[in-house]
Parts: structure tokens; sequence; C-alpha cells
């Protein structure tokens, strides 16, 4: 099963390539990663997903849990929380299909950030199925390039995950 | 408030923590360390012959004590060279401090001469590692070193030091801090009391229990609690490699060691229990054989210090996080305040089952070839004239099993072995760690020709600082375990697993100034053993000719459950 994780951890140099190399050195997967410093400056919020059966998802979360740098980390899929992924993608946009597009980015509720005369950079949030359902389209329209930041995520209510 | 330099802070770092010795091999990014090194006396360098050997030296001492032992080492080849050592001592949970020197700041990512990325390299083997990036961080760097590698689950942590963060000119002002704090970091200090409860419950109405204890229990200083628990309850006790000596192996309650090469009743029981406590051990491979077909009929608490220990590989229908001597403490008063106990009638057939299993299989087992010497009875041998009480540290294969398997252990941390990553090489050195800190007591490795081939080089070590171990070389000839599993699954096709061109052992010894003696009658075995233990000042190789064909067993059966074994080269039960 998909898992979205997400790990509160020191913001020091060297604390991200623990976490990536534990997944490398135990055979787990990364199918995304998003991570930037939080409004404490010392603190980084590091989101991931991956797959896997409940025994190597709790696996994940202890050895996680046993790097010096991480603070504290919560399986947001275990509870209601809201999960967004930024999408920016560069479309060949010429003659008529330049109105398609348009009304197609309207449809998905993007928008168009930049615009030369053969060419349209849409930015679209939304879940991973929102950006794909998106990708396929257009997909008779040209995409040129594809940049996903990776999921984000946070627990719905008055779950929050801080010191 | 005192100025010092950043090596002088280092230095004096140690002193406060209280270290005595320091195992290591200088080098170009390590010189401003050893010229500061050289203007104190508080803190002593064993200067070893190989790097590899200095976190041997500090891994053994540490087994013995239980304080971290400290390495220091030049960057690159140096720091690369401790890479073994450091795997080792993270497989096996042992508390170490490696310091290693990195070429200065200005030059790191520029492939600069003797730069190695020490802290990528060393990042899947240590509990933690750390740059020091500004020469005042040291004294803190330091203490929090010392506090990660002994607490919770101890484990390696290195320290990378620039070159620039130790020059001489720069002068900080130096305090020791007393304790250090982690918000990140807070291993569990007592177990859950409820888990606990529900744990001794179990035991309450247990048929067939037994208490399979690890490492853990050495590591945490539980054995005298781990012995009260099980005299308490009358449960069998079975040690993992790693937890030789946390419950006394001439106990009664002892069924010996479990697993791969355990004992025929430790291992049929376990496979027949209804409870299995497991106490600080975790369920390697090498102890569960198949997972899927282990312990069928029984239920498992499993405490541990490590939560990710826990429900690894063999699920716990009672997990216990915390460390093993407060839990079993624990466990213990509310065995001794319960107005409950195992029903003893069921408990009295299950001691007359594990009675009749060992029984049918001792555990000191094995027969005679003809004149040869066999393995067993070297140490049997090495048991009587030690009178079972030296620190024995072995290296890796048939030697390290016969010692484990025919030398009862019963005091905790003399029992000294890679049993997680499996080192050849690591005996000796590891002997010569004890052997500097405990001078009195007698050390010996337990060996092959193979295993001291790969550290011998030490030899020059202990003549320098005077270190008069005793070695015990089961010499067969060949690479004893590759060459047993090519028996038994390659039709005897012996790929590299012997050696010509053996070194003349007495003459090396010589050469190094020690001491060497060849046996090869067994009349010869135990008045050479007691002349060679009875010199005291000397470092002695004792090179025994043992019986070249004979197997370790028992020995499970890949892919079966744990009572799936080979008990000779014919009986498969």
């Amino acid at each position: 099963m998909r898992r979205i994780i997400s790990i509160l951890m020191e913001n020091e140099p060297g604390a991200l390539s623990r976490v990536v190399g534990l997944f490398s050195q135990r055979n787990y997967n990364i199918e995304s990663l998003a991570v930037a410093p939080t409004e404490d400056p010392t603190l980084s919020r590091l989101t991931l997903t991956t797959e896997g059966s409940d025994k190597v998802i709790e696996q994940i979360t202890k050895q996680l849990n046993k790097l010096i740098e991480v603070v504290k980390l919560v399986d947001l899929t275990e509870g209601s929380h809201v999960e967004r992924e930024l999408m920016l993608i560069k479309l060949r946009a010429t003659g008529a299909q330049r109105a398609e597009i348009k009304r197609t980015v309207d449809i998905f509720r993007g928008q168009i950030v930049d615009v030369t005369s053969t060419v349209y950079t849409v930015q679209l949030t939304g879940d991973g199925e929102k950006l794909d359902a998106f990708i396929q389209a257009v997909g008779t329209m040209g995409v040129l390039e594809v940049v996903r930041s990776g999921v984000s995520g946070i627990a719905r209510g008055e779950k929050v995950l801080s010191l | 408030m005192e100025l010092l330099s950043g090596a002088e802070m280092l230095i004096r770092s140690l002193k406060d923590q209280g270290v005595e010795y320091i195992y290591g091999y200088p080098g170009g990014a390590a010189l401003h360390i050893y010229d500061a090194l050289f203007r104190q006396d508080d803190v002593k360098h064993i200067l070893v012959r190989h790097e590899q050997a200095a976190t041997h030296m500090a891994d053994g001492y540490a087994r013995a004590t239980g304080e971290p032992g400290v390495v220091l080492v030049t960057s690159g080849p140096g720091a690369t060279n401790t890479i073994t050592g450091i795997a080792t001592a993270s497989m096996d949970s042992i508390p170490m401090v490696v310091l290693c020197g990195q070429v200065a700041s200005h030059l790191i990512g520029e492939d600069a001469f003797q730069e190695t990325d020490m802290i990528g390299v060393s990042r899947p083997i240590v509990k933690h590692n750390m740059t020091v990036r500004h020469p005042s961080e040291i004294p803190q760097l330091v203490k929090k070193a010392f506090y990660l590698a002994k607490s919770g689950r101890p484990g390696p942590v290195v320290i990378d030091i620039p070159k620039d963060m130790t020059a001489p000119n720069g002068r900080f002002e130096y305090e020791y801090p007393e304790k250090v704090s982690m918000r990140s970091y807070n291993p569990a200090v007592r177990g859950h009391a409820g888990q606990i409860r529900r744990a001794v419950d179990m035991m309450m109405n247990a048929r067939r229990p037994v208490i399979y204890a690890g490492g853990g229990v050495v590591l945490g200083k539980a054995s005298q609690q781990l012995t009260d628990l099980a005299h308490e309850l009358g449960f069998p006790v079975t040690n993992t490699i790693m937890g030789l000596g946390g419950f006394p192996a001439t106990d009664e309650q002892s069924l010996g060691w479990l697993g791969m090469h355990g004992s025929y009743e430790s291992n049929m029981a376990m496979h027949h229990s209804d409870l299995v406590l497991a106490i600080g051990a975790r369920f390697d491979d090498r102890v569960t054989n198949a997972t899927d077909k282990f312990c069928p009929g029984a239920r498992i608490v499993h405490v541990d210090i490590d939560p990710a220990s826990i429900s690894k590989t063999v699920q716990a229908d009672v997990p216990i996080v915390g460390p093993v001597d407060s839990v079993l403490e624990e466990m213990l008063s509310l065995v001794r305040e319960s107005e409950e106990q195992p029903d003893q009638e069921a408990l009295g057939a299950w001691w007359k089952q594990i009675r009749e299993w060992g029984q049918y299989r001792s555990r000191y087992h094995y027969e005679q070839n003809g004149d040869n010497i066999m393995p067993q009875e070297a140490i049997e041998a090495l048991y009587r004239v030690t009178k079972g009480d030296a620190y024995v540290t072995s290296d890796v294969g048939q030697h390290q099993m016969f010692a484990a398997q025919f030398y009862p252990f019963d005091k905790p941390n003399r029992w000294i072995n890679s049993g997680g990553l499996g080192t050849m090489g690591f005996g000796f050195p590891a002997a010569m760690g004890i052997k500097l800190h405990m001078p009195e007591q007698e050390v010996v490795c337990v060996t092959g020709e193979g295993s001291i081939q790969m550290n011998i080089q030490e030899l020059s070590t202990c003549k320098q600082y005077h270190l008069p171990v005793k070695i015990i070389n089961l010499n067969n000839q060949a690479l004893g375990m590759v060459k047993q599993w090519q028996d038994m699954n390659y039709e005897s096709r012996y790929a590299h697993s012997y050696m010509e061109s053996l070194p003349n052992f007495e003459k090396l010894f010589e050469a190094y100034g020690h001491v060497a003696f060849t046996v090869t009658r067994r009349e010869d075995l135990e008045p050479v053993l007691e002349k060679a233990f009875a010199m005291k000042d000397q470092l002695v190789f004792v090179d025994i000719y043992v019986d070249p064909y004979e197997h370790v067993y028992p020995m499970q059966v890949a892919g079966g459950s744990m009572k799936d074994m080979w008990l000779s080269k014919t009986e498969r039960v």
C-alpha cells in the first residue's frame, strides 16, 4: 500500500543523505521525496511516499526513527490528510491547440505561468492522480517537459507534527 | 577559562571522558592531534600495525568492559582501513568512538591527497557520525559521541576532523560538558508496565517455555537479573552465540546455545515451545533458520532496547521496548508478588522432554578419529588449563563454533567474538585490547591458520607494548568452515578452501620475539598448553594440528525449521 511519511528532522548537513541512504541500504523504495526547512530554521520537513506491506512500513518508520537527526515522524496515510503536488509542464502550443490547451488548463484549474508564441508553461497543483490525468488529457498535444515536486502532505484538523 | 587548540581540546576531552588508552596510527591529517598527544601523559596511545587492528582492539576492550573503545586514525586509507572494524562493532552493537583525521576544510571535495568522504563511506555502518565544523565544538562533539556510542542500543560513532580544526595556532575556551541532551534522541529508560504485566501473565500460563537470551543481556549488564528470573521461574534458558555467559553455561537450567550450530536440546526446545521469552536478542537468520517455520506453537515476548529489532524478522506477540536490566527486574518483582505460578506438572513434563533430548545428543558430543587430535578436545583441554575463567576471543570459522560449544562460559563479557559480521582477523587484536586493560587476566585467542594471518602483523604491536596473550591455533590446514560447506553442498570440490605454503609459525613467532609450540600428538596437548599458560610474560602461540575432516555439528538444514538438523555426517533429524 502507498504511504506518505512525513518527517521532522534536524536541518543539518548530511541528514538528508542518511534518510536516502537508509532506503537503499535496506532495500526500500522511495517514490517521491520533498524536503525544505520549516518556519523554525533548525528543522526540516521531509515528505516521502513509499510502498510496502504493513510489516515493511513498520520497519521503515522504526528505522527512520533510529536515525539520530530524525526528531519525529508520522505516517500521514494512517489518518485523514491533505496531499498536494506541484507540477510545471511545458507544452507545445501553436495554432488551434493554443485554445484547446487553455481550455484544458481551465478545467483542471491550472495556470499558464509563461507564454511564448509556441510554448505554454502550465502550473498545476493537486494529488498525483490529478496531475497524471492532466498529462493524459494533454498527451496528444505535445508535452515538452514535466517537473513534479513530489508529494507534500499535512494531517487534517487539530493534529500537527511539531516539537 | 583555559585556552586550548582544537587538537589539545580533543585530547583533553578524552581525558575528561575518562579514556586511558586509544589505539591508532598517525598520518598527515592527524598530525596536529598526534602532537597534542605527545605533549601530555594522561591519554596513552597504542601504535598498531594496521588500522583495522586498532578498531578490533578497541572493540575487544569494549566487549570485555562495556566502555567505548577509542580509535584515532588519519584521513583516506587510515580511515578506510577502519571500516571492517567499525562494521564489526556495528553488527554486534559495540560502543566505539573513531576519530578520523580529514584533509583541511578548504580542500574537501577537491580530491586532495588522502581525502576520502569518511562520513559517506561509514554512514551505513555507524550509529552516527559527525564532522567538526569549528574547533570550539570539539568538546561538545566528543561528549555527544560517547553518549551516543554507549546509550540505548550501543554502536560505533565516527568523528571526522578536518586538519584545520586542530591547528595549533587557534586558541579556544575549553570546558568539557557534564552532560549532553538531544531533542531527537531519547532511548527508552524503562519498559511499558502494562506490556510487562502481560508478559508475566503469559509466563504464568506457559507449559513449555524457553528463555532465549542474546547479546543484549551482556551489553545491558543484566546477567544477574536474567539468572534470578530464570531461577525464580524454573524455565530453561538458551543463549545466542552473542549472549554466551549472560546465563551461566554450567547452570542446570542452561541448554547451551541455539541456532545453526546450537545444541540439539536448545533447538528442539525452541521448536516445541509454547512461549519464547526473547531478551536482548534479534532473531537473526543464523538463529531462526526459515522464519516461516520458526517455533510454530509459540507465542513470543520480545524485550529489546531497539524498537526496530522487534518484529523485524519474527512477529512479537508482546513487544517490550526498554533496557533489559530494568525490564527483567520488573518482571521478577511481578513474578515474586504473584499468587499464581506456572503449572509445575506441565513444567516438569517439559523438563523431562528436554532432558531426553539432551541425552539423545549431548551438547558436548563428538567422535574420535583414530589418533588425530579432535578440535573439540583441544578446546576442552583449554577449558581445563584455564579453569574455565579466561577471556576467550575467537576469529571466525569452525574454531569459533568449537570454542563456543566446548568452552562453557559462566560469566558475561568473557566470550568475545564477531557474531554478526563474522570478521576473520578479529580475535587476535581483540585479545590484545583486553590484555592491555586487564594484564592480570588470562586472555586467549582461539583461531585458525586462515584467520590468524589476517592480522598477524600485530605480533609486532604485542612486542612493543608487552601484551602476553595466548593464541590457540586449531590447525586443520584448511579454511574449515568453507570446506565443510563444500563437503555438504558442493560434492567436496574444495575451491580455494585450503592454503599451500603456510608459514613456519614457530620461526614466524620467533622472528617477532615471541614463542610458538607445535602439537601433533594427543598426549602432548595438555602438557604443552600448561607450559604455554605458565609463561605469564610471553605471548605464546600453540599450533595444534587437529583432525582435518571434522565438521561442526549440529548444523541446521538450510530452509528448515529449528528442529531440522544434521547431527553428524550421516544422521539427519
